[in-house]
């Protein structure tokens, strides 16, 4: 669909999908940049896989359009749209050797052995896989077998390259250096990369923009910080990691930002007011909250009482209930956290303006 | 049990009255039978010595090895093409397809064979029906001749060499399916040079039964052949009912047995299913 070695441009108008009576994809729109890394994240059942295999030519649509650098591939099967695939489980040719695997989309194409010869070699240098050429998928480790389908996916050069949660069979370590393999092959080679994961830690790493999913619907897309730091609603909030929610009352907006009581102290924030007034709820991300003596005035912060703590090694979590019976959870350090439970446990919870943000009350 | 003896123990005592009902209704009598190939009609290997050189019997071998690859090849391929839709079509297709796998099961070696006769016969319906339509003036040969027993024998074997292919198909993963065509591999090409590949081990399993099914062939073959076309089995049956010659008859027996037991080596040997896929 594309001209080799040169990135894809997608949009996505209208997409929808149902399966019988289920709807696994509701009116979808999205432009996905030339050259961009875009993940796709949301749990099980969230519409993300099915959008990908949309992508891929694999699944119809049943309503919307797709295009590809302006060109309408809708209607266009799988193997004419030849976007790279990275299969979860890789999806390797068992009976062909690690070369035989990653020349295959060139040997479709038609090239000519010469040329096969040096791309396949090429990739197989790119990859890390030298030395293991003539091995089957099956004398691989899983490490290795993920490089040949990264391998047999590139080797092509498509505009767009889709990874259908590549990691999900890693271990922990593996998946970090895989995760920053696949960012290396990805400044490489400028393709567009499209990218499925239920792991928020690895869409937030990886990606230039992060799309969220949930019961069928694109929730929010956006670069990582802002996805994180702005969510749009309370299901992207609390998706993309642990977050505080606090009851807001009477909020009204003020000078760059808003205001509102909090346990019936007076709180500011700055940005993304203008949408809410009268009663919100008020997030923070635990990394944000500190622990204080006692208050300060024109700072924001609420009394509470430090229940338990879970040593984490580089901090401590400690969990804290406020005066009105909410729960918290901050990460302090680890002096910090033994001081505010050893003296009779009430300590003061502050934290900057900038970092809390406004939901939408019971949203 | 538990406790007394391991679980291997148990499946072994389970297993215990089949082996000895084998051994008893098979293995001992087939000792008999290697006695009499060195016994009779004098003691010694004579009668192997004439299996080699007797030209009568060695027509018959090459007869019966070039029947049982044709039905082979024939059988294996019809089969491929039925199992595909059967495991891989739309649910309609599924059903007519098990259908025309199983129907032939009820139906009994003999009357099929028969069947095939009043099919293929001078006077049959297929020769009548060319005549008719000005197709041809003579009628054609198809019966009582090779021709005729290799389409009997691959119509009774095909059902059989439906199951070690499904179950290949069966386990192969769809997602090798779609990422070849996601890599731009037509569906044609897709088939070819992945789906046939992978099942291998299925085709390999499919060939070995059919082969070692056609080389015991009897009814077949000796309604179909009309006694021109005589196969092993066949040659076994008037060397020890019609020309006593039991020495002889029991030295083909043994060594068709001991082929057919190498053959069946190799078998578990490709189809142990996880070792392959």
């Amino acid at each position: 669909m594309q001209q080799p070695g040169r990135a894809a441009e997608i949009k996505a108008i209208g997409i929808g999908k149902s399966f019988g009576s289920f709807r696994a994809l509701d009116n979808l729109t999205l432009d996905i940049g030339r050259g961009e890394f875009l993940t796709l994240l949301g749990p099980s059942g969230s519409g993300k896989t099915t959008f990908l295999m949309i992508l891929a030519g694999f699944v119809k649509p049943s309503d919307g359009r797709l295009f590809s650098d302006g060109v309408d591939i809708t209607e266009r099967p799988a193997e004419q749209r030849a976007a790279g695939m990275v299969f979860q489980g890789y999806a390797l040719f068992p009976h062909m050797s690690v070369e035989a695997n990653i020349a295959f989309p060139l040997k479709v194409r038609k090239k000519s052995a010469a040329e096969i010869k040096r791309r396949v070699g090429e990739m197989i240098e790119r990859v890390g896989l030298k030395g293991h050429e003539t091995k089957l998928p099956a004398q691989l480790s899983g490490g290795q077998q993920q490089r040949v389908a990264l391998a047999r996916a590139l080797v092509f050069e498509p505009g767009v390259l889709l990874l259908d949660e590549p990691f999900s069979a890693l271990d922990k370590s593996l998946r970090g250096q895989m995760q920053a393999e696949m960012k290396r092959l990805h400044q490489e080679t400028g393709t567009t990369f499209v990218f499925v994961t239920h792991d928020q830690s690895e869409a937030l790493a990886l990606s230039s923009r992060v799309a969220i999913f949930n019961h069928g619907k694109l929730l929010q897309v956006g670069a990582p910080d802002e996805v994180y730091d702005r969510p749009a609603n309370r299901f992207v909030a609390e998706f993309l990691g642990e977050i505080n929610m606090l009851p807001l009352k009477g909020v009204r907006s003020a000078d760059n930002g808003a205001v509102g009581l909090c346990e019936d102290r007076a709180v500011s924030l700055r940005g993304n007011a203008d949408a809410v007034s009268g009663n919100a709820i008020l997030a923070i991300r635990p990394e944000h909250m500190s622990i204080a003596r006692e208050a300060t005035v024109g700072e924001n912060g609420i009394a509470a009482t430090a229940i338990a703590s879970t040593y984490l090694g580089a901090a401590t979590r400690l969990d804290l209930t406020t005066r009105q019976g909410a729960r918290v959870t901050v990460s302090v350090p680890n002096e910090v956290a033994a001081a505010a439970l050893s003296k009779g446990n009430s300590v003061w919870l502050t934290w900057p303006a900038e970092k809390g943000f406004l939901l939408p009350d019971g949203g | 049990m538990r406790g007394i003896l391991s679980d291997r123990m148990g499946a072994a005592l389970l297993m215990a009255p089949l082996l000895l009902f084998l051994v008893l209704a098979y293995a001992w009598p087939f000792l008999g039978v290697v006695k009499w190939s060195v016994t009779l009609p004098t003691p010694g290997l004579g009668q192997y010595g004439a299996l080699a050189t007797d030209p009568l019997v060695q027509s018959v071998f090459i007869r019966t090895l070039r029947i049982a690859l044709i039905v082979t090849l024939v059988s294996v391929a019809a089969a491929y093409a039925i199992t595909v839709v059967w495991v891989r079509g739309s649910p309609v297709q599924r059903v007519v397809a098990e259908f025309c796998i199983l129907v032939p099961f009820w139906i009994s070696v003999l009357t099929r064979a028969f069947g095939w006769v009043a099919l293929l016969s001078n006077r049959g319906l297929i020769n009548t029906w060319l005549q008719s339509i000005g197709f041809i003036t003579e009628p054609l040969a198809l019966v009582r001749n090779e021709f005729g027993v290799i389409v009997g024998m691959t119509h009774f074997l095909i059902p059989f060499a439906v199951f070690p292919l499904a179950s290949a198909m069966r386990s192969l993963d769809d997602r090798v399916l779609l990422a070849a065509r996601g890599l731009g591999s037509s569906r044609m090409r897709t088939f070819w040079s992945v789906f046939v590949p992978m099942t291998r081990s299925g085709i390999i399993g499919s060939a070995l039964i059919v082969f070692v099914f056609s080389l015991g062939f009897f009814v077949t073959p000796a309604i179909l052949g009309g006694g021109r076309s005589v196969m092993i089995a066949e040659l076994i049956y008037l060397r020890i009912f019609q020309s006593p010659d039991w020495g002889l008859g029991a030295a083909i027996s043994v060594v068709l047995v001991l082929f057919v037991g190498a053959l069946m080596a190799l078998l578990f040997r490709y189809v142990r299913p996880k070792q392959l896929v």
